[in-house]
């Protein structure tokens, strides 16, 4: 058992709302319906398709494989036809559609050929690329391809494995009910990660909202062959994070800068884990996962969830949605985001789908303007000074917000939460982000438009040079005695000068601090005014030389 | 469609401003027991030009007005400027010091939010510089005063600066403690033989010293309610009370004690009511620990060696300017980052 625990600054503790949806087990959800697999469910390269309309798959049959780096697989969740491959509405915060395969179900849920592994007899290595296949991403929310999590160049150094059951967003409960349900199966994928990454310790840290869970957990690490630690951390958001998580549990600060394997710490979910178990022990990929299904619907639960099947499905499962609904949020009140429609899939990044209501979550008054009382600063789990950000942000004074490390906030949503002034802090930080990324890239584009320019300028004078050289050459060769040479030889000079000359004039310094948008321009009117100057000088030139 | 978090915390900010005012009632009851029901008069008359101007001011600067006036802090400024001045100034006095605070200090700064000196601070300076004789005139408490004025006796020398017949002005009122020390003092005589006089009580001023236990009650309560931090209250009087207490134990005879300090005056009121304005404070706590100390300094300088009996509105307002610094240069250390 951990004795210590190191409590991380600030935090905040909204109302749970947990009980509402773990009164019942998890439930399966019959297919039906098509089922619409989007290609990006993960963070990382869309994944190279590998079936076409009209072809007949079986269930786990590989339709899109990782494709670069970081990507992640999509598999065929049931056996049917793929009926069409094109753009639809995808569970994402812009409400933007993205390229899907479309899997109508033959009902008959008839497999593959499975090829379960012995991982124990196994090198790690071997293992490790083989999850390239699975589909597996992060099951937290953030959808990371879990094969890079392990380390598949093999690099030793984990020494502490953190599973994440901390489940610190309200409504969620599809982490407590699994650990409730399956901890065998959770505390079989710890074995195998822990075999993969060689850690020395491995802790679960669940929040102590979830006396069930942790009591299942222990029960389960009890009777496992290596040492698992269950922790009970106080409940308080966002002690899920992994960041927090990992400090919580180890006192290890992971340096903003780094990830948390730079300091010999790895991150899980409970049900990543798991499904890498299911992957090695009886070869199944990624093809579902649980989902909670709460707020203003019907009968809130949780169900073991196809991929792909419509969130309108999954509401009408738990009894429908009531009338007064008027928002869908996937994932938590905290950090999910709206649903541009009930049509939209269930993705492997789904833990929660909550169904709006202003019951629930009350419009919130007119922003008034920032008190300076400091409450987001106290709940900053980052210790960022919210209210300064937000004054750079609104103000559009990105350097200075980039100086207040604007970049290590985690849009968290807690000083939004503990506001007096109700003012959305967490967008104003997002649009601060996108806006400082964008000028960043401007920037890089008008570098690198700029040393294309200098570059073209330097081969016009290095060209004109030679040609010049050559010209002196000759003439020197042939009419060496002549009175008229020390005229040519002056009028080369001259035009020697006056390209040196246009040379210091036309690369302008001191442009470093000016603004991306402005360099740009200068690169611009450079280029021209490079071009204007080289015209006649060249036409001077070809009347010389002829 | 709406915008993470969707969920909200219960505070806003009329509830913190309610919750100051309602942590300023046990002075106000204190007040009406010392020096009579004067001062409700005050308050009231503060509290009408307070929302009127910001009314008037909104409307000029085509800001909405409703939502503004029920954030209460208009009625915060009015309440601790009322409290701040003597009791049974008159009614021009407490007028012209909240127009001065809300419509200058305040709303043509940009309004809430925006005002970088405390507005309450800057309606008193105003009014000690312009008016410094009825500023320092102070009526004496009840239990010693010659002669008793009724609430009719104070709406009328509040409104039209008029005694009942056959009472002077000096039966009613009396040098304040703070200001019998300074002068006192200067008069070569010691702390003991000073405080041996009537108006001084066991611990400040007699009858004034429960005004203050009062705010010293409601700052407990603001802190007890989060609404302030302890780094404000705590920095501001271990700054006072150290300043005070150094001096006193090199030299009894010329400078006047801790206790004397913290209980007299308007240390409590700016320790809990005034030094805690967010708005024109320090956001960091270790820059709420600056910026309270240098108060407490500043008002130990102003009380011991400056022109005025008091120094805490000279003291806020000079700290305020340093504000901006203060915080730039006390960030706290960001998760990840080595500083």
């Amino acid at each position: 058992m951990i004795s210590k625990l190191f409590k991380f600054h600030g935090g905040v503790h909204p109302p749970e709302h947990k009980l509402e949806s773990t009164t019942g087990a998890i439930r399966p959800l019959p297919l039906g319906s098509p089922l619409v697999l989007p290609l990006r469910q993960h963070v990382g390269n869309l994944p190279k398709i590998r079936v076409q309309a009209g072809d007949r798959v079986l269930k786990g049959r590989l339709l899109a494989e990782a494709e670069g780096n970081i990507s992640a697989a999509v598999h065929a969740p049931t056996s049917g036809t793929v009926v069409s491959i094109d753009e639809q509405l995808i569970p994402h915060p812009s409400g933007l559609p993205d390229v899907c395969i479309t899997l109508q179900p033959d009902g008959e849920d008839a497999w593959l050929e499975r090829k379960p592994v012995d991982w124990r007899r196994t090198d790690r290595r071997v293992l490790i690329a083989s999850l390239r296949e699975s589909g597996i991403v992060g099951m937290g929310g953030a959808a990371f391809p879990t094969q890079i999590k392990l380390r598949p160049s093999g690099e030793p150094g984990i020494k502490v494995l953190i599973i994440n059951g901390a489940e610190c967003e309200p409504y969620i409960t599809c982490d407590d009910l699994l650990m409730r349900e399956r901890a065998d199966q959770i505390v079989k994928g710890i074995e195998v990660a822990q075999y993969l990454l060689g850690a020395e310790r491995c802790i679960v840290g669940i929040e102590d909202n979830k006396p069930q869970a942790a009591e299942a957990m222990r029960a389960a690490c009890s009777r496992s062959v290596i040492k698992i630690e269950v922790a009970v951390v106080p409940t308080l958001y966002p002690s899920g994070d992994a960041r927090r998580l990992i400090h919580l549990l180890t006192h290890i600060e992971v340096p903003s800068d780094k990830r948390s394997t730079d300091v010999g710490v790895q991150v899980f979910n409970v049900a990543t884990v798991v499904a890498v178990y299911r992957y090695f022990e009886f070869g199944e990929p990624a093809l579902s996962r649980i989902v909670t299904v709460t707020g203003n619907v019907r009968h809130p639960g949780n169900f073991e969830v196809p991929l792909g099947t419509s969130v309108a499905k999954l509401l009408e499962a738990a009894g429908g949605a009531l009338s007064d609904t008027n928002d869908l949020i996937m994932g938590g009140p905290m950090m999910g985001f709206s649903l541009p429609s009930s049509q939209v899939p269930v993705t492997k990044a789904t833990n929660c789908i909550i169904a709006g209501a202003p019951k629930l979550f009350p419009a919130l008054p007119p922003a008034l303007p920032c008190i300076r009382c400091a409450r987001c600063a106290e709940a900053c789990p980052v210790s960022l000074q919210p209210q300064e950000l937000y004054w750079f942000a609104k103000s559009d004074n990105f350097e200075k917000a980039r100086d207040y490390q604007l970049f290590d906030c985690i849009e968290c949503g807690c000083c939004s939460y503990v506001c007096p002034s109700h003012i959305p802090l967490v967008q104003y930080y997002r649009y601060a982000k996108s806006e400082i990324i964008a000028l960043d890239r401007a920037k890089q584009a008008a570098d690198l438009a700029r040393e294309r320019n200098e570059f073209r300028l330097a081969r016009i004078e290095r060209e004109k040079q030679e040609r010049a050289a050559k010209h002196a050459q000759k003439t020197a060769g042939t009419k060496a005695e002549t009175a008229g040479d020390e005229a040519k030889k002056a009028a080369i000079a001259a035009a020697l000068e006056r390209a040196k000359a246009q040379k210091a004039e036309v690369v302008p310094q001191n442009t470093e601090s000016l603004a991306p948008a402005v360099q740009a321009e200068i690169a611009e009117i450079d280029a021209r005014r490079g071009e204007a100057l080289a015209e006649p000088e060249k036409a001077a030139q070809e009347k010389q030389e002829s | 469609m709406d915008n993470p978090p969707y969920l909200s915390g219960s505070t806003s900010v009329s509830v913190i401003m309610l919750k100051v005012l309602l942590a300023l009632v046990p002075a106000i009851a204190a007040y009406v027991w010392v020096y009579g029901s004067g001062i409700l008069v005050t308050l009231t008359l503060a509290s009408l030009t307070a929302l009127a101007s910001e009314a008037i001011m909104l409307k000029l600067r085509k800001r909405p007005v409703v939502p503004f006036l029920l954030d209460g802090s208009a009625l915060v400024t009015a309440w601790l400027l009322a409290l701040a001045l003597p009791p049974l100034a008159p009614w021009w006095l407490v007028v012209v010091g909240t127009l001065f605070a809300i419509v200058i200090a305040k709303q043509l700064y940009g309004g809430l939010g925006y005002n970088p000196f405390n507005p309450a601070m800057i309606g008193y300076a105003v009014l000690l510089i312009s008016f410094p004789a009825i500023m320092t005139q102070w009526p004496a408490p009840l239990e010693l005063a010659k002669a008793h004025l009724g609430f009719a006796d104070q709406l009328h020398y509040i409104f039209g600066r008029l005694l009942p017949d056959g009472v002077s002005l000096d039966a009613v009122s009396s040098a304040t403690p703070l200001d019998t020390m300074k002068t006192q003092l200067k008069l070569q005589h010691s702390v003991v033989e000073i405080a041996r006089a009537p108006i001084f009580g066991a611990l400040g001023g007699k009858g004034n010293e429960i005004v203050v236990a009062a705010y010293l009650l409601g700052g407990l309560y603001l802190v007890q309610q989060r609404i302030i931090s302890w780094h404000i209250p705590a920095a501001f009087l271990l700054a006072l009370a150290a300043m005070a207490g150094l001096f006193h134990l090199a030299a009894p005879a010329h400078y006047a004690g801790p206790v004397f300090h913290l209980f007299s005056g308007a240390s409590m009121l700016c320790a809990f009511f005034i030094a805690t304005d967010p708005i024109s404070g320090p956001t960091t706590p270790k820059g709420k620990l600056i910026f309270a100390a240098s108060i407490g300094v500043l008002t130990w300088l102003i009380r011991t060696y400056g022109g005025y009996p008091d120094g805490v509105a000279f003291a806020v307002l000079l700290m305020n300017i340093c504000v901006p610094l203060i915080d730039a240069y006390t960030q706290p250390r960001v998760f990840g980052h080595s500083k």
